[in-house]
């Protein structure tokens, strides 16, 4: 039977999960837009209730087909978020979604699922290897087209997505200095804005001229150490020219509410404080459903998107909150678990960018809400209201099931 | 290592997620708080106070609706300014500046547009204020009192201040409490319990629905309606007799302890405490250092209480034996009690008690006081002996009675003079000034005249007070509990048959009464001032005790005049008045009445300095002090100090 091969070998873990969210996420949307009366909750329940042919329609495509296809995917994916330059709809001052009608697709939520099949098809092509500059070259080219037509739209929350890539090449043999070099860079960063530039500079001194006595005789560059020194002056000044003349003033002030120096609670800092009190009024079992006086009087902006995750801690309190956190790590670590015993690396490297794509989202939006990351708009996978976030996930994950089930069959 | 490195990440950020999102629902406390201030707004519903009657049941104290006019600057939606302000007996320059004023605090949430509009002046208004949008009315109640005497005994009703709302958590701030008289000792009866709602709100500060239903909600309970001890028309008239004069009349009930008549001068109407001027006027009352009219005379001023002190002196030494009825002393105008020291007295020839004390001689209480001391062979202890006697009479301690001022007074002890001593001894004689009220004892009016009603009861007191009845309530047992002196009932009746006397042939003889039985005694106190840096030696203080009638005593009453000469001259008048009025409730001696009403001291005060021009007429304050342009100095006095 057909049907019956459609439920053959699918991994029910991710799929328990996976309905678990979409339930209590659509529970929280109902609560965080009952007073608005907009019709949020029922548009977001047909969202729902279309994933579930979509589901079947992705279930019962054959895994090949993704493999096959992938570059064409990429291609037309690119096409459709170029075409926004050209036909997109402004909204709030992005330039994000197709209108047809009243109804909205934002193409950049189904860009991620065609870059993670574009990479995982290239990865897999020959027998790549990563040490290869021009090799390297070539896989960061496939983010970097998405991300340069991203960026533009304005929507640097989509495009920071596409960073998580990095560390699915570094699983797949990209060199280590990446990602230390991009952690350092983080690093280098926050500390610059926190500090002046010249103590962060000295601080760097301090640091490589340790290193450098420290390190075996042999080892002794000090041409090689004077180059990074170099480097990281020039990437510190660079980035404090940046914020202070390049970055317009709200970018600033985002920056500024994270590390605590901004305390306009009415203007910029309005959103995070919200959402802090939000969350800090739950406690440990939260005011139970419904019951949220700040999801009731809509103090948190964007509530029902990309603050959802108050609603959670408002309502369901502090184990609430562990539940759905759990439930995502769970998610994460067995999509992880899943793809390292793929039999193709095509299936394992998409495998992997599902867990990398799935995270940052995750993490940089629940960030965000606890005022731990800047203000960023990056929708909580599932969770957020929205029909292109929502099937965008939804085909994220489950081309990967397919894939997973499908693997008994490979050869 | 590469396969670890995204599992290791998502372990760290879930753990790192979870350890803020504890911090911020379990550890920081002071979100849960602004959450509450954010959504949850509340409304309450201010009961309305509780009347105040006097003893007969008249009422004294009412309320009144008053009306705010506010606004929600950002509901104005093209009004007609000039018959706005027309109806309001405003300028358009005010409107506009009240407006602006409105929007700086806030666009979006109701702001005091005019506070306390009185009917008349908001009566106009209201018919029209539908045509007024953005602008509503919020009915507040205040105390209208049907009387223009007893200010010092109501109190009034103010806004409570910060120290006190973090003290007590029932009050709110912009709520109001009462302060001062019996508006502030039984305050939690007159106010009741005001209602509670909770609302939850939204981000625009609008109402969206009541929080959780109602479950927390509270009804406002009605303030309950109190009765006084004062009776309504003698107190008036007291305040009428003390016009022009500065002092204190406290009358008791002896048989229960109730206060019937808390006299103050100079007092205010209680009226101009109230609504829209209340404010300006208590600042300048409040500034009035020298008449002092917030300063109740009755309950905190300490005076040396003079000669009515020789009653004490007089049981005491009965009490103690050192005399009897029959016990004769000398006097040659005064008497020699040490080389070289000689107390004056007005009289001359033998006396025995109760001439003694019809007479008010000097000579026979400084000898019975001797006689007290010397009964012991220590001195300290014979002080002790006789400041027990005086004090089982309330004197020198807070009577407790049940309003929110007091004053202890004065009973000296040994104590007092070895600090007064050191080093060296003292006798009687050192001390015999406290035979005649003149030394270190200092008493309040009203200790004055709840001694009266102790002699009148031969032998007992009850606390005074002034709550007669409230409302489905017990008045406090403390009250009607007898408190019994250290003085035998036998030695009372002799005590009383001089203090008869005083009206019959001694120093009130001219202020008797047809047909009543008064016991009564003078008083005149010398007292200083500092007046420009110098000391000097005022006019008397002029003091009457007295209670009426002899049997079966119906009232017992303390006068006590500032700088008013000789007892008999003005306190005794008063007093009988008083007694006349309380017990007959008309005047037959309508001459003395008239010349008493007419009396007026203010020439005498004028050198303490006065009330200005300006304060007077802003005030309308009973007491018309003269408009003499005095330059006021400014000093503060202490007349209570003998010297």
């Amino acid at each position: 039977m057909k049907n019956q091969s459609l439920t053959n070998n699918i991994d029910w873990v991710c799929i328990i999960i996976y309905i678990l969210l979409v339930i209590m996420g659509w529970l929280n949307i109902y609560s965080s837009s009952l007073s608005s009366m907009d019709g949020t909750s029922e548009k977001q329940f047909i969202f729902i209730v279309l994933t579930v042919p979509l589901i079947f329609i992705l279930l019962y495509v054959d895994g090949k087909f993704y493999e096959k296809y992938a570059s064409i995917i990429y291609g037309v994916s690119l096409l459709s978020l170029l075409g926004l330059f050209a036909f997109g709809k402004t909204i709030a001052g992005q330039r994000c979604w197709y209108a047809f009608g009243s109804f909205t697709l934002q193409p950049s939520e189904f860009a991620k699922a065609a870059t993670a099949l574009a990479l995982a098809k290239y990865l897999s092509d020959t027998q790549i290897n990563l040490k290869d500059v021009n090799r390297q070259i070539q896989a960061l080219a496939i983010l970097f087209f998405p991300v340069m037509l991203i960026l533009p739209q304005p929507d640097p929350g989509s495009a920071l997505i596409y960073s998580i890539f990095i560390i699915v090449l570094y699983r797949e043999g990209l060199p280590a200095w990446y990602v230390l070099t991009g952690f350092v860079g983080i690093v280098l960063f926050m500390l610059t804005l926190i500090l002046e530039p010249q103590y962060v500079i000295l601080i760097a001194l301090i640091v490589i001229v340790l290193v450098h006595f420290k390190s075996r005789l042999g080892d002794r560059n000090i041409f090689l150490s004077g180059i990074i020194f170099a480097l990281i002056s020039g990437f510190v000044l660079s980035v404090s020219y940046v914020f202070t003349n390049v970055f317009k003033q709200h970018h600033r002030d985002r920056f500024n509410i994270l590390l605590g120096k901004s305390v306009d609670m009415k203007g910029i800092g309005y959103n995070t404080n919200q959402s802090e009190i939000a969350i800090g009024s739950g406690g440990w079992f939260g005011k139970g459903f419904l019951e949220g006086t700040q999801t009731k009087g809509g103090f948190v902006p964007e509530q029902h998107t990309d603050y959802i995750f108050t609603t959670v801690g408002e309502e369901w309190g502090f184990l609430g909150s562990l539940f759905v956190i759990a439930l995502f790590a769970g998610l994460l670590l067995r999509i992880i678990y899943l793809a390292e015993r793929q039999k193709t690396k095509f299936s394992r490297v998409y495998g992997y960018c599902v867990a990398g794509v799935l995270f940052i989202h995750f993490f940089v939006n629940i960030a965000m809400v606890v005022g731990v990351f800047p203000t960023i708009g990056v929708p909580l996978p599932f969770f957020s209201y929205g029909g292109s976030g929502l099937w965008g996930f939804t085909i994220l994950l489950f081309i990967f099931i397919k894939m997973d089930a499908n693997k008994v069959n490979e050869w | 290592m590469r396969k670890v490195l995204l599992p290791s990440l998502i372990i760290i950020a879930a753990c790192l997620l979870l350890l803020r999102i504890f911090y911020l629902q379990i550890i920081d406390d002071s979100l849960k708080l602004k959450s509450d201030n954010n959504a949850i707004k509340i409304k309450y519903d201010y009961p309305e106070r509780g009347y105040i009657y006097d003893r007969n049941g008249k009422l004294l104290v009412a309320n009144q609706p008053s009306y705010d006019i506010m606004v929600i600057p950002r509901d104005i939606k093209n009004i007609d300014t000039l018959e706005f302000c027309q109806l309001l007996n405003i300028t358009k320059e005010d409107f506009l500046e009240k407006i602006a004023k409105a929007k700086v605090y806030s666009p979006r949430l109701p702001s005091v547009f005019l506070p306390q509009l009185n009917k008349m002046e908001f009566a106009a208004f209201q018919e029209k204020i539908r045509k007024f949008e953005g602008f509503y009315f919020q009915k507040r109640s205040l105390r209208d009192y049907q009387v223009n005497f007893g200010a010092n005994i109501f109190g009034f009703i103010t806004q409570v201040n910060e120290k006190l709302i973090a003290k007590n958590p029932y009050y709110n701030s912009g709520d109001l409490i009462g302060k001062q008289g019996v508006e502030e000792s039984y305050e939690e009866v007159l106010r009741g319990i005001k209602g509670v709602k909770y609302f939850q709100k939204d981000k625009f500060n609008r109402e969206i629905g009541s929080f959780k239903e109602g479950k927390y909600d509270t009804i406002a309970v009605q303030g309950e309606d109190i009765n006084l001890t004062i009776d309504a028309e003698l107190q008036k008239y007291g305040e009428e007799l003390m016009i022009n004069k500065r002092g204190g009349i406290v009358a008791i009930e002896p048989k229960t302890g109730e206060i019937l008549a808390l006299v103050t001068a100079p007092s205010y109407d209680p009226a101009i405490l109230v609504g829209r001027q209340r404010s300006k006027n208590y600042t300048l009352l409040y500034r009035d250092s020298i008449a002092k009219p917030l300063f109740d005379r009755s309950l905190l001023a300490e005076y040396a209480p003079g000669s009515p002190f020789k009653i004490l002196t007089g049981l005491v030494g009965l009490q103690e034996g050192v005399i009897n009825e029959q016990t004769t002393f000398m006097c040659h105008h005064g008497f020699s009690y040490a080389p070289g020291r000689f107390m004056k007295c007005h009289g001359f020839g033998p006396h025995q008690l109760h001439n003694g004390i019809a007479l008010s001689c000097n000579a026979y209480f400084g000898n019975v006081y001797l006689r007290i001391i010397g009964k012991y062979a220590s001195t300290p202890y014979a002080v002790d002996v006789w400041s027990n006697h005086v004090k089982s009479f309330g004197l020198g301690q807070f009577m407790g009675y049940d309003l929110p001022t007091g004053k202890k007074g004065k009973v000296p002890t040994s104590k007092t003079y070895k600090k007064m001593y050191p080093g060296w001894g003292y006798s009687g004689k050192t001390i015999v000034s406290n035979s005649i009220g003149q030394g270190e004892v200092v008493m309040t009016p009203i200790q004055l005249a709840n001694m009266m009603a102790t002699v009148a009861n031969e032998g007992y007191y009850y606390t005074p007070h002034i709550i007669r009845k409230i409302k489905g309530e017990k008045i406090d047992p403390k009250f009607t509990k007898k408190h019994y002196t250290t003085i035998d009932k036998k030695y009372f009746a002799p005590m009383i048959s001089g203090l008869f006397d005083v009206y019959n042939m001694g120093t009130a003889s001219g202020l008797r009464v047809e047909g009543i039985d008064i016991c009564g005694k003078t008083g005149t106190a010398e007292n200083f001032a500092k007046i420009g840096g110098k000391r000097v030696q005022l006019e008397d203080h002029s003091i009457f005790v007295a209670f009426a009638p002899k049997d079966n005593p119906k009232i017992a009453i303390a006068v006590m005049i500032e700088n008013g000469g000789y007892g008999a001259t003005i306190a005794g008048p008063i007093a009988s008045l008083m007694i006349e009025k309380y017990l007959r409730h008309k005047i037959t001696r309508t001459d003395l009445e008239k010349r008493t009403l007419e009396r007026s001291l203010q020439s005498r005060y004028a050198i303490l300095g006065g009330l200005s021009d300006v304060v007077l007429k802003e005030m309308r304050i009973k007491d018309s002090i003269a408009k003499s342009k005095i330059i006021v100095p400014k000093v503060k006095i202490d007349t209570t100090k003998r010297n």
